[in-house]
């Protein structure tokens, strides 16, 4: 059973209001199908409150089909309806269904839009922060070591506690939701020190020095250690906010990795026996020449047709770097007719990347900068889409299967060239 | 003789005992896979098929089944992909994992189907696709026939 402190008791009996009451019910709920046995204050909040697609809205016609309705019944999964007052926590919306602007390029109608609006009013008004991305930490939320956060978005998850330090489980819509008003989530799992220790070894034997071999290496990493946590030694070097990303993205995909250790790298991995709480136990993996190019084939199964017609990028979102790095390459060239080229960021990114030139350069060149959303997200790519081309394995380990189409994983310039000429020429070298 | 061999038959081939996560009670056929399951991503809510690439069950509905499975993985839209099953009537009518996360906890909550874990047995081995599965959530126990009982 889960202990209750007087405040959450308070709560529980609904001195806070209806909907903090509601959401203490359902993080009760919650808390005992974990087994924790009390729960840590949280006011660091992020996740998708209230946004839903019409079907859900019609599914709760009957108490008025609205956001109200979806808050209360999905989101706090109460078997009633009732006002939703401001959050208490400090909260962010994170990715959404659709670019605010270039949502009739993403094939989306009049109403999906209608739809999107109203939402994004309703989550503005519950003081919310529309920061609409899956990088909350490249948007004006960055936690600092030691925060206990209630965050959503596995690949945002996996670099608050690796990268930073922070703690926060892998949380879902309702348990953010219901956060939010409660300012509390269960005490388990990743809060708790016992909790942030390495589970197996991965030993690292060939170079893994840019962005596309960080973003293999998570993905072997992930489909080694499941969601267990690695302790990464070796040939790995020059870390950098993308390169986690990317990582962290990677093996939160092929695996359900959570959190990781690099050795010297990481803030809870000062050396092995840190990272381990003790000695090294568990499993031992080794990602040698054999490792990377089986890690290539797989990332590349869903690979035929070198008619590359769709190329995505900005998994997970692009920060200012990468976007400049993507005009930099598309400098002076034309994304090729039969092709087209998505690149998608948060909001708070895309601002800088107006004021560089970037958005401008990329129009030019026939590609487009896009926010709040993705491919996968959105379920939107460029219409009669057959073969995508993406420089993240994250990417490429879900678009293809949700959209029926084939994928191809390479570093960013394949990626690129592949826009500008309609041709797929990647290679493991 | 033959009331005999009835009650023989109607017996469980195994009682697993585990720990309550949703409480409840439920029976079907179970849908057994020792592959983890992405939810966001992983299956269409819509009809409750999983989709993922390369997996075991792929193009198979978990819908009215018993679902057997050592964890979740994935996404952290888990919950809310599960959650949506529900609304779209194509949930599994239980379910019983080895793994417990986050992921899996918050989407039997929200699924509201009774579901266990931590089992005295690796139910992976000693179910099969196919049994017939009574799960009692509040008791914590999963009780497997090799057929429906009295069918």
């Amino acid at each position: 059973m889960v202990a209750l402190t007087p405040a959450e008791q308070a709560m529980l009996e609904g001195t806070q209001g209806k909907a903090t009451q509601k959401a203490m019910e359902l993080l009760v709920r919650y808390a005992e199908a974990l087994g924790a046995e009390r729960f840590v204050e949280t006011n660091n909040v992020a996740g998708v409150p209230g946004s839903s697609p019409p079907w859900v809205k019609e599914y709760y016609a009957a108490d008025g089909g609205d956001y109200r309705a979806v808050f209360c019944r999905f989101d706090l999964d109460a078997d009633e309806v009732f006002d939703v007052p401001k959050m208490n926590a400090f909260s962010c919306h994170l990715q959404g269904g659709m670019d605010p602007e270039l949502w009739r390029e993403q094939g989306m109608d009049e109403a999906a839009f209608g739809n999107f609006k109203s939402d994004e009013g309703e989550v503005a008004g519950h003081g919310i922060q529309i920061l609409k991305t899956c990088t909350p930490y490249l948007a004006g939320n960055v936690p600092v070591m030691g925060e206990h956060c209630a965050w959503m978005e596995s690949s945002a998850v996996v670099f608050a506690n690796s990268v930073i330090g922070a703690r926060t489980n892998c949380e879902g819509r309702e348990s953010t939701s219901a956060a939010m008003l409660a300012k509390r989530i269960p005490d388990w799992g990743f809060h708790r020190d016992e909790y942030r220790r390495g589970d197996h070894s991965v030993e690292v034997a060939v170079p893994v020095d840019s962005i596309f071999e960080w973003g293999m290496l998570g993905y072997f990493v992930g489909d080694a250690v499941q969601d267990t946590i690695p302790v990464i030694t070796g040939d790995i070097s020059d870390p950098s906010l993308i390169r986690h990303k990317h990582f962290g993205a990677a093996a939160a995909s092929s695996g359900g990795v959570e959190m990781y250790h690099m050795v010297g790298i990481t803030p809870e991995a000062p050396s092995v026996e840190s990272a381990f709480g003790g000695a090294p136990r568990g499993e031992r993996f080794v990602y040698d020449q054999a490792a990377r190019r089986r890690i290539y084939e797989t990332l590349n199964s869903v690979g035929q047709s070198e008619d590359v017609d769709y190329v995505m990028l900005g998994c997970p979102h692009y920060s200012i770097e990468q976007i400049a790095q993507a005009a930099a390459l598309l400098e002076g060239r034309k994304v090729h007719e039969n092709s087209a080229l998505w690149i998608f960021t948060s909001r708070a990114v895309k601002a800088t990347a107006d004021a560089n030139g970037y958005t401008d350069t990329l129009r030019k060149a026939g590609a487009m900068l896009m926010t709040d959303t993705c491919s996968a997200i959105s379920q939107a790519i460029p219409k009669g889409t057959k073969v995508a081309a993406l420089d993240s394995a994250k990417q490429v380990h879900y678009l293809p299967a949700m959209m029926g189409i084939e994928g191809w994983y390479g570093t960013t310039q394949e990626c690129i060239d592949a826009a500008c000429t309609g041709k797929w020429k990647g290679k493991l070298s | 003789m033959s009331t005999q061999m009835d009650e023989t038959l109607e017996k469980p081939r195994v009682v697993i005992h585990g720990r309550k996560v949703v409480g409840g009670v439920a029976e079907g056929e179970a849908l057994v896979t020792k592959e983890t399951i992405s939810g966001w991503g992983g299956v269409n809510a819509m009809t409750g098929t999983i989709i993922e690439s390369r997996h075991e069950l792929k193009g198979v509905s978990f819908a009215g089944k018993v679902l057997i499975f050592p964890g979740a993985k994935g996404s952290s839209g888990w919950s809310g992909l599960f959650h949506m099953t529900r609304l779209r009537g194509t949930a599994p009518l239980a379910m019983v994992f080895n793994v417990m996360t986050t992921k899996a906890a918050l989407g039997a909550v929200v699924m509201r189907v009774p579901t266990i874990t931590e089992c005295d047995q690796d139910p992976l081995e000693v179910i099969r696709t196919g049994d017939w599965v009574r799960v009692d959530g509040d008791a914590g126990t999963i009780e497997v026939w090799s057929r429906k009982p009295g069918a």
